[in-house]
């Protein structure tokens, strides 16, 4: 009993490799599988459910049983499939241990049934169990402290995309690019030549010819994804164990697929014994890695593909017996040196831990060291099934096909069925699944990863879970790692036998992407830690931070939140706003110029009030709608000049804003008369405000005039800074007199400075948020919701006076609008001055009723007490009134105000 | 499969040529006219809210969001999500 053993010769680098603790030898250009097989282990890890030991089945992605755990230079990857991993030295190997369900195994039952966890846990209820049960579940271990690297992936246009790189997809990129088409070749392996690497002589020639025509050649790629409109989602590993390699979309005119088929098991008693292996596997590991996996091996099939593999086995020198269930034949009669027994079936495999004979179903025993196995293939139609394809059985041709064309997607090769013979011989590999009798010993495996057996597909059936989605959601059949590809058809063909229905009559499962895992961290791509959400910064952040800003993320935005150490001073910066001067960093406001001849009829249709009869030198304040008569921003309009204007948007609304406005000239005016530009990144923006802030602003001389009469509240005047222009607006934004000064950004920093240097002090957008709730300004999104009408605002004009001809105008005419007890912004205050918590609703009946939150509350430094906005139903009827707030269990009351609690007459603007 | 002539490929923008599909960003169905502020509110409902669901083909507006920012209409196929042709959106 030798097993497997590595017979080629010395050539290639050593690799040093542990597996569980062992210290091994493999070579260059081994996978893991094959590296562990040539060093003799054929037991590899535990299985999921029942924690049985369990070895290689296959040689690729179909691999149900060979999931290792893998350390490299000290970052573990979990749940690697050994057989795709190449090996690289110094690799710490460890096995991938079902923690199954052992403990019920040994008090309730040697076996766990189809829906098990359903019928056993169902009382009192399944949460009692779950957590129990999930810490049992799942495969390998994730290091947290572990992170794969990724590379940048991308988009790629091509004609065609071929995929599989065998002798029939080199034959379509040769023929696509004589056409003088755009290709593309993927292949999941390291080397060009598909199976022809291991069943033939390899392709060198038609290698040559591709690469000649300069088709693109992406080897260790694999295409995971078919979806709509010819894409395909495309995974190239990277270099090494850590790296996630990266994520391509490609973009086809059409898709050869060339992906082959996948052999599948045969079905008998304890088919999961470590040493059953598909016997093309068998032949890879031979020819690919000069690893013989048995020195006595039992050949069982039911085609003719596993002849060449026991010529070449037996060529490298083992002793080989083939089991053929078909009557003899030609072929069966053509192979020298091999001893075939005909129209015979494997009844079950045997040995301790692993293969040491097999039972014949006629008793007859034959002692092996591996038992490779042939029960036909499957053609890999995964893609053209991801897109449409359904695949389904064709009993004339006994293969899968798909049932539709899929218009973009061809087939080529194996995958449609097409193999032909190596020599003169009849050459029949296309056969039906074989399924036992019946499989009530339990112990016939058909989905090994997931531990389903033929007796639990019986059970399914005499339960009525007979159609193949039932079967795979009551038993898990083929929702594991490998999805299936072993398992699928053999599962579909048993749940057939079982309810004398015919294979045509089940089909398979949906097929989805990914076809193969694609590791988080390519998914996730350089999309992460501080590329995950770059953040938009101040041009004058060097001189905040100079100051002392304490900086926080603002919808993406980091701006200055308060200038000290803590939050307690945002109150001194709010006083310093009502006493003196403050100036605040307001460059991210929005800046879009608005231009030409049907400039100001566009601003009348996009603002629910007039804008086109703005004079040159005016500023006027407006609410944006959306059609649902919904407000969606406010913000002021500069009129610049003749057919010249500039939107003064809020900070987070300036791309959402541009965005409808464009949509509506484009779609409604046409793009010839009027233009729209977003200048918000050219212009630096430091809003003055406070009682000095004149004062401050004529230590600038940066206008000509500071004159009240000259220059009023809601103008603005052109001036010079640094011998740049400089635009200087009166708005206010706290209530107090304010200037709005705009510079290009590249003198951000200066400006702020010069300000500082007059007498303002610094003011961050936490003090700002107060003084301004102070004064009931709003902030749309915060004290507005997706309900939130104009005169929900008290901004009653445009709905009261019939308004027409801006967005939204016709929804503030529906009865909703109209509504009485629609939620109004109002302002609360307590008798003792104390805060109501932010988000805390207005109730009233019994039982408790909301009718309306708190939607902005601060501790006023102004006033010395609490205030509060609210949006409350009926709102401003209620004002006088008490009302009930109620806030995670605490109720209080409070009274309702106007929402300006804060200078109503305005008088502050112009002190 | 209204035409297997016609391949899938990059949407085309009139103004910047083929591009990758994720520059774009749907827009929605330039057929629905803006009613008049006459109109009934059942119409103004169902300009707000009610949207035909076509099988086959279907013009949709798309914009060329990362892209040139121009309007466009589409004509795709719902059921094989080709499309078959792009012009500029005009008002
Ligand atoms: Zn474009």
């Amino acid at each position: 009993m030798t097993g497997p053993s590595r017979i080629g010769g010395s050539a290639g680098e050593s690799l040093p490799f542990a597996f569980a603790g062992r210290r091994l030898q493999g070579k260059a250009g081994d996978s893991i599988a094959s590296a562990l097989l040539a060093n003799g282990i054929v037991t590899i890890g535990r299985s999921f459910k029942y924690r049985r030991p369990r070895g290689i089945l296959s040689a690729g992605e179909d691999e149900p049983n060979a999931i290792v755990d893998v350390t490299l230079d000290g970052v573990r990857v979990p749940n690697v499939r050994a057989t795709t991993q190449a090996l690289q030295a110094g690799m710490e190997i460890s096995p991938v241990l079902g923690r199954g369900a052992a403990f019920l195994t040994r008090v309730l039952s040697p076996f766990i049934a189809s829906g098990f966890y359903y019928k056993t846990f169902l009382w009192p209820h399944w949460h009692l169990f779950e957590p129990a049960i999930r810490r049992m579940a799942g495969l390998g271990r994730v290091d947290p402290a572990s992170r794969m690297t990724a590379a940048a992936g991308g988009s790629l246009s091509v004609d065609l995309c071929v995929v599989g790189g065998g002798r029939s997809g080199l034959c379509a990129a040769i023929t696509g690019a004589r056409r003088g088409q755009k290709v593309l070749l993927v292949d999941r392996q390291d080397s060009l030549g598909g199976s022809s690497l291991w069943r033939g002589e390899g392709c060198a020639d038609l290698v040559a010819e591709v690469q000649a025509l300069g088709a693109m050649v992406w080897t260790g790629a694999t295409a995971f994804g078919a979806y709509e409109n010819g894409r395909l989602g495309v995974h190239r590993q990277g270099e090494g164990l850590a790296s996630g390699g990266s994520l391509w979309v490609v973009q086809t005119g059409e898709v050869v697929l060339a992906t082959g088929a996948m052999e599948r098991p045969l079905l008998f008693e304890r088919n999961d014994l470590p040493g059953v292996m598909l016997a093309d596997a068998a032949l890879h590991y031979l020819r690919r890695h000069g690893v013989l996996c048995g020195s006595r091996p039992v050949i069982a099939t039911n085609n003719d593909s596993a002849y060449p593999v026991a010529l070449a086995l037996a060529g490298a020198g083992a002793q080989v017996m083939v089991v053929d269930s078909r009557p003899a034949s030609a072929r069966s009669k053509a192979v020298n040196g091999v001893r075939v027994i005909t129209g015979a079936c494997i009844a079950r495999a045997l040995g301790r831990g692993r293969v040491s004979a097999v039972e014949l179903d006629s008793g007859q025993r034959i002692a092996c060291d591996l038992l490779a196995v042939s029960g036909g293939w499957t053609p890999t139609l995964h893609l053209c099934c991801q897109a449409g394809g359904k695949a389904v059985w064709d009993e004339d041709r006994v293969i899968l096909v798909p049932a539709f064309p899929v218009p973009w997607i061809s087939l080529t090769g194996r995958v449609a069925g097409d193999w032909a013979a190596p020599d003169d011989l009849p050459w029949e590999w296309a056969v039906a699944p074989e399924i036992p009798s019946s499989g009530a010993t339990r112990k016939i495996w058909v989905d090994l990863q997931n531990d389903v057996t033929l007796g639990d597909v019986e059970l399914a059936a005499r339960e009525n879970f007979t159609s193949v989605e039932h079967l795979k959601r009551y038993t898990t059949l083929g929702m594991a790692t490998d999805q299936g590809k072993s398992a699928n058809l053999l599962g579909a063909a048993a749940m057939a036998q079982a309810t004398g229905r015919r294979a045509t009559d089940l089909g398979l499962t949906t097929y989805r992407p990914p076809y193969a895992p694609v590791p988080m961290a390519a998914l996730a791509g350089l999309s992460r830690g501080a590329l995950q959400s770059p953040l938009r910064r101040l041009a004058a952040e060097p001189a905040h931070r100079a100051m002392g800003a304490h900086f926080r993320d603002y919808g993406g935005l980091l701006r200055p939140a308060f200038y000290g150490t803590d939050e307690s001073s945002i109150a001194a910066e709010c006083i310093a706003a009502r006493q003196g001067a403050v100036v605040f960093d307001a460059s991210s406001l929005g800046k879009v110029a608005v231009m030409g001849p049907r400039a100001g009829e566009l601003l009348d249709f996009l603002f629910a009030g007039r804008m086109s009869n703005l004079a040159p030198g005016r500023v006027r304040y407006g609410l944006t709608l959306n059609e649902a008569g919904i407000v969606t921003d406010d913000g002021v309009v500069l009129c610049l000049g003749p057919e010249h204007f500039l939107v003064s948007c809020s900070s987070s609304h300036v791309g959402g804003f541009v965005a409808s406005a464009e949509e509506w000239r484009q779609t409604r005016f046409g793009r010839d008369q009027v233009f729209i530009h977003d200048r918000t990144a050219q212009w630096a923006t430091m809003s003055l405000s406070g009682p000095t802030s004149k004062a401050v602003l004529a230590g600038l001389g940066m206008v000509a005039t500071l004159d009240d009469q000259a220059f009023p509240h809601m103008s603005f005047v052109m001036g010079q800074f640094m011998g740049k222009p400089a635009r200087v607006a009166r708005v206010s934004f706290t209530g107090e007199r304010g200037y709005e000064i705009s510079v290009p950004s590249g003198l951000a920093v200066p400006l702020w400075q010069a300000l500082i240097a007059a007498g303002a002090a610094p003011l961050g957008i936490e003090a700002l948020g107060w003084l301004r709730a102070e004064k009931g300004f709003l902030y749309v999104g915060q004290d507005t919701d997706g309900e939130t009408m104009p005169h929900d605002l008290g901004f009653d004009a445009p709905r009261l006076k019939r308004k027409q001809g801006f967005v939204g105008d016709r929804a503030l005419q529906l009865p909703v609008a109209g509504d009485a007890e629609r939620k109004q912004l109002v302002g609360l205050a307590r008798a003792d001055g104390g805060l109501i918590p932010t988000g805390a609703h207005l109730v009233e009946g019994s039982p408790r009723r909301s009718i309306g939150f708190v939607t902005s509350s601060h501790l006023s430094p102004t006033l010395g007490r609490g205030i509060a906005l609210a949006l409350v139903e009926g709102g401003r009827a209620r004002i006088g009134a008490e009302a009930t707030w109620f806030d995670l269990g605490q109720t209080g009351r409070a009274t309702v105000t106007p929402a300006c609690a804060y200078d109503p007459e305005g008088g502050r603007l112009h002190v | 499969m209204t035409n297997p002539m016609i391949k899938p490929g990059p949407m085309i923008c009139p103004f910047c040529g083929p591009r990758d599909a994720s520059e774009f960003r749907y827009g929605g169905d330039p057929s629905v006219a803006r009613p008049g502020f006459g109109c009934s509110d059942a119409d103004w409902a169902g300009y707000l809210y009610v949207r035909e669901n076509p099988r086959g083909l279907a013009r949709e507006y798309w914009v060329h969001s990362q892209g040139c920012g121009q309007w466009l209409v589409a004509e795709r196929d719902t059921v094989t999500h080709l499309v078959l042709r792009v012009t500029e959106a005009t008002p």
